[in-house]
């Protein structure tokens, strides 16, 4: 598996490098160097942006905002207080990344870039709301993470576009969430289905789900509309599951629907007493 | 950007040199170059944590990072834990037999250490935690939850 490696120290350098065919964007490892393993990719230039100084390794914070920088990883987000404590669902879901050496390297950004249906990091990101800051050709844009994704192992980075944070807002009142997965063993272990859900004070509720469509998805609903079955329906209806290795389509359904409603006890009840 | 470079590493609070291709992970160098073996490479993948060694403080799978991307860092390894004397975690697991075919021993001595580190009196939930990226095909997980809460004064009753 022959490839070159360059180590860029800016942003508009290591952009120049991902603009060429064959080029990989080298961050944690963990998913790109199985699949240079398995032949599943064969990049020619290896870019590892671990030295790139305006990539940050790091989480800051405001009122109205946490920003994870592209460099951080699953461990960093597990252990920031202002996450632990505003972002309950997203550090359950960090947390089962992997293992304790995987979630060392694995990095939140690259996670989403790597763009798997069942990434663990998605559902809580888009029931939060959070957004994707990229930067290609000195321009910097902003897409939320329910719309980054555009299949499996898709997402909308063109050729020379990197993320460089995520930022999810801070729920202002306060809101409650939950996250659940189902694997076939406890751990390191791809999820089956899982899923993240948000009540805030207004009776929005938002969920992601992951692993049961080509991409992870957002669906959104309310309180009142969750007193009904068909409200339920309704919200499960955009899941499109298939059947593979890990369960059936319709295992996948029964699934999302049972964790669905245990996840939405747990977020409303989280809701109230904030 | 030729396909060679030039690494220079702290190994075990050595500092060594070596010259490398691209494709070669931190495992090959420091079992093929440095021949520090104690290291094991087994599924590759980052599953097993045979290759688990200490990177700049934190426990990491060495099969999983290229020998160029580690590149100033610094390593420790099986070797450097206990060389002269073993320590009293590695005294742990001989004493509660933990120690079966002994191919993910290193591993698993080098994950329970790092969590040590961390945590110096874990529960047996975060032991287990923290050696859930290290399998053991002996099957031998009992003794060695045992062997690392009996290092802390701990027990596996919980």
């Amino acid at each position: 598996m022959p490839f070159e490696y360059a180590r860029p120290r800016t942003l508009a350098e290591a952009s120049e490098l991902l603009n060429g065919a064959g080029a990989s964007a080298l961050a944690g490892g963990t998913d790109l160097m199985v699949a240079i393993r398995h032949r599943k990719t064969r990049p020619t230039l290896v870019v590892d942006l671990k030295r790139v100084e305006d990539l940050d390794r790091g989480i800051t914070h405001d009122k109205r905002r946490v920003r994870i920088g592209a460099r951080t990883t699953m461990a960093q987000i597990a252990d920031d207080e202002v996450i632990r404590s505003q972002f309950p669902a997203l550090v359950a879901a960090v947390s089962v990344v992997g293992s304790v050496q995987i979630r060392n390297r694995a990095t939140l950004a690259g996670n989403l870039c790597n763009a798997s249906p069942a990434a663990d990091t998605a559902p809580a990101l888009i029931a939060f709301a959070a957004t994707v800051e990229i930067v290609g050709a000195g321009v910097t844009r902003t897409v939320p993470v329910s719309s980054f994704f555009t299949g499996p192992g898709m997402n909308v980075l063109e050729s020379g576009d990197l993320v460089t944070a995520i930022e999810i807002p801070i729920p202002d009142p306060p809101a409650g969430s939950a996250f659940a997965r189902v694997t076939r063993r406890r751990g390191v272990d791809l999820a089956t289905i899982s899923l993240a859900c948000l009540v805030d004070a207004e009776g929005g509720v938002r969920f992601g789900f992951g692993a049961v469509g080509p991409t992870p998805l957002l669906a959104e609903t309310s309180l009142n509309d969750l007193e009904s079955k068909p409200g339920w329906g309704r919200l499960l209806s955009v899941a499109t599951p298939i059947s593979d290795v890990r369960a059936g389509a319709d295992y996948r359904r029964a699934m999302l629907d049972i964790h669905s409603k245990r996840a939405f006890e747990v977020a409303r009840a989280a809701a109230g007493r904030r | 950007m030729s396909e060679r470079h030039t690494i220079a590493l702290t190994v075990n609070g050595v500092r060594r040199s070596a010259s490398v291709t691209t494709a070669i992970t931190l495992l090959d160098v420091v079992r093929d170059t440095f021949d520090l073996t104690g290291s094991k490479e087994c599924c590759s993948e980052g599953e097993c944590g045979a290759c688990t060694m200490i990177l700049d403080g934190e426990p990491v799978n060495a099969c999983l990072i290229l020998a160029v991307e580690s590149d100033g860092s610094d390593v420790v390894t099986i070797e450097g834990v206990g060389s002269e004397v073993p320590t009293r975690l590695q005294q742990s697991f001989l004493d509660t037999g933990a120690v079966q075919c002994g191919f993910c021993i290193p591993g698993m001595v080098m994950a329970a250490t790092a969590l040590l580190d961390r945590n110096p009196s874990p529960t047996l939930g975060e032991v287990r935690e923290g050696l859930s990226g290290n399998l053991c095909r002996c099957g031998g997980y009992g003794r060695i939850c045992a062997a690392v809460l009996q290092t802390v004064g701990g027990s596996d009753d919980a």
